[in-house]
């Protein structure tokens, strides 16, 4: 009698962890899909930089999107330091060109919406990401936030917020946060004028760390991106 | 006064010397034009190593005339002092190697009224120099490569820092270091002219004041503690560089740009005012010499 017990007890666990596993895989195909239904978008945004050793003015830039992965962020005008890995700004990015194992990384809570974890593992050994994990609102099969590890480009990480492009799953800011090097420049290219204050002491950790906030202000979405933009 | 001051800058005017000065600026500032315009990301890229690993940035925008004109400044602003040595030095020595001085001294001029008028001379000369600078690094830099944003690479003890200035907040900035950079070479000037009255020919004070240039921008760059606190504050060179202020822009905490802000005013300023004061200091040391100088010449 215990031991049917036991053994009913263990189905049934193994049964969850397999229809949860299915679950996470089911949730993901319909994030996967509403991202699909853009073919293209050209989005007008205001870039904000916060890096250590960058003083930057806040930046209109022009973000243009064609399927498969096309990304082009483009200043509209001054310049602009894009970062290099802004390439996943596109959630497309992720999902859409690499075969990966799927793996249920329970729940967590962002800005109080309950959210489900799928650790995406590549399958492809060469892939240069790593590891891929998606932060989902079950609600509305949102990507809420992203933690991308690459070999050759760190660790990135994609905070998303919807409003009125949610149904194309868009976002209205992206926060994009990335690893940065130590900026040196080389020594004695410059007289630099010296005010008698001393520089703020370095926090190694902070520099190490570069953010880039951008604010869409619209999108145009399906009506077509020329080829000659992402050159 | 007026009179003298006429005579005194078309002397100025006459020497061949006077035009070594404008050749130099003319040749330096074409030649890097030339350079940048050949090859000017190469320098970018030199400047901007570990940025490239994060960043990508259009460096054609970055290489314009706004940019361009501060890295000129950057390389001649060091060099000009020697030229206004030039002149400034030869002031009074040139006068007594000619044997000119005593005649001009038994007009009804006096020894303070004549100091003055060579200062002024030399300052004007200053002036045109820097308008000279202005016209072919700023003027014919915009001309050759455009206007947009303004990178400036900078170095502040151990922290390396890129500012961005938009390309509507440059032009105040370049007309106040043009400014700051008058007075700043007026040192020099005066500094010329008081070692002028010294001497009985020009090689010398000219000599003396690239010498003193040289060791004092030596040892205000040397980067020694002891020497940063107890040597630098006294040096005028170490407050030559002040024009760069100007392009120091504030930064909120998130490191955004303020438009139309300056770093640290108060710094500027008072490396303004120490300049003011070693001009005042220089020249009132030349009219006292000069003053009580035998003329024998």
């Amino acid at each position: 009698m215990k031991k049917n017990l036991l053994l009913t007890a263990f189905f049934a666990m193994l049964l969850s962890f397999v229809s949860q596993a299915q679950d996470i895989n089911i949730l993901l195909q319909k994030a996967k899909a509403k991202i699909e239904t853009v073919k293209d978008y050209q989005a007008q945004g205001r870039m904000k930089t916060n890096v250590a050793f960058l003083k930057v003015p806040v930046a209109t830039v022009s973000v243009f999107y064609k399927k498969p992965n096309r990304l082009k962020v483009k200043s509209e005008k001054g310049i602009s330091f894009i970062p290099k890995g802004a390439v996943s700004i596109n959630m497309s990015g992720i999902l859409g060109n690499i075969n990966f194992t799927v793996l249920d990384a329970g729940t967590d809570k962002i800005n109080g919406t309950v959210v489900r974890i799928a650790k995406l593992l590549p399958t492809d050994d060469n892939s240069d990401i790593v590891l891929s994990t998606l932060y989902i609102d079950e609600a509305s099969s949102l990507i809420l936030k992203a933690k991308t590890t690459t070999r050759e480009n760190g660790t990135y990480e994609l905070e998303m917020t919807y409003g009125k492009y949610a149904a194309y799953s868009l976002p209205d800011k992206i926060i994009f946060s990335f690893n940065t090097k130590d900026y040196k420049l080389p020594k004695g290219v410059t007289f630099d004028f010296d005010d008698g204050v001393a520089p703020p002491a370095a926090d190694k950790s902070k520099n190490k760390k570069g953010r880039a906030e951008i604010t869409f202000s619209s999108y145009v979405i399906n009506k077509g991106v020329a080829d000659a933009l992402f050159n | 006064m007026w009179n003298l001051l006429q005579i005194e800058l078309y002397k100025i005017s006459r020497r061949s010397r006077t035009y070594i000065a404008f050749a130099a600026i003319t040749a330096i500032v074409l030649i890097f034009q030339l350079a940048f315009k050949a090859d000017g990301t190469a320098y970018l890229d030199f400047m901007s190593q570990d940025v490239m690993d994060t960043f990508q940035f259009d460096k054609s925008k970055a290489i314009n005339g706004y940019f361009m004109c501060y890295i000129i400044l950057n390389t001649l602003l060091v060099q000009v002092p020697i030229l206004i040595a030039l002149v400034a030095g030869d002031a009074i020595s040139g006068e007594a190697n000619m044997g000119t001085l005593r005649l001009i001294l038994t007009k009804p001029v006096s020894r303070t009224q004549l100091i003055l008028v060579k200062f002024f001379a030399s300052v004007i000369f200053t002036i045109m120099l820097l308008l000279w600078m202005a016209v072919t690094a700023l003027f014919f830099s915009m001309l050759i490569f455009g206007v947009d944003d303004m990178l400036i690479f900078r170095s502040k003890g151990d922290v390396s820092q890129i500012l961005q200035i938009t390309k509507d907040d440059v032009l105040w900035r370049y007309l106040c270091a043009f400014l700051y950079a008058t007075v700043a070479l007026t040192v020099i000037a005066s500094l010329a002219l008081l070692l002028s009255v010294f001497a009985e020919n020009s090689i010398g004070p000219i000599i003396a004041t690239v010498c003193i240039v040289i060791v004092c921008t030596i040892i205000s760059n040397i980067n020694v503690p002891i020497v940063d606190k107890y040597a630098k504050p006294y040096l005028f060179t170490s407050y030559l560089v002040g024009w760069k202020g100007f392009f120091y822009i504030a930064s909120t905490e998130d490191g955004e740009t303020i438009k139309g802000s300056m770093e640290n005013w108060p710094a500027v300023r008072n490396s303004l005012l120490t300049l003011l004061g070693y001009i005042a200091v220089f020249l009132s040391a030349a009219i006292i010499s000069f003053r009580k100088k035998d003329i024998l010449s």
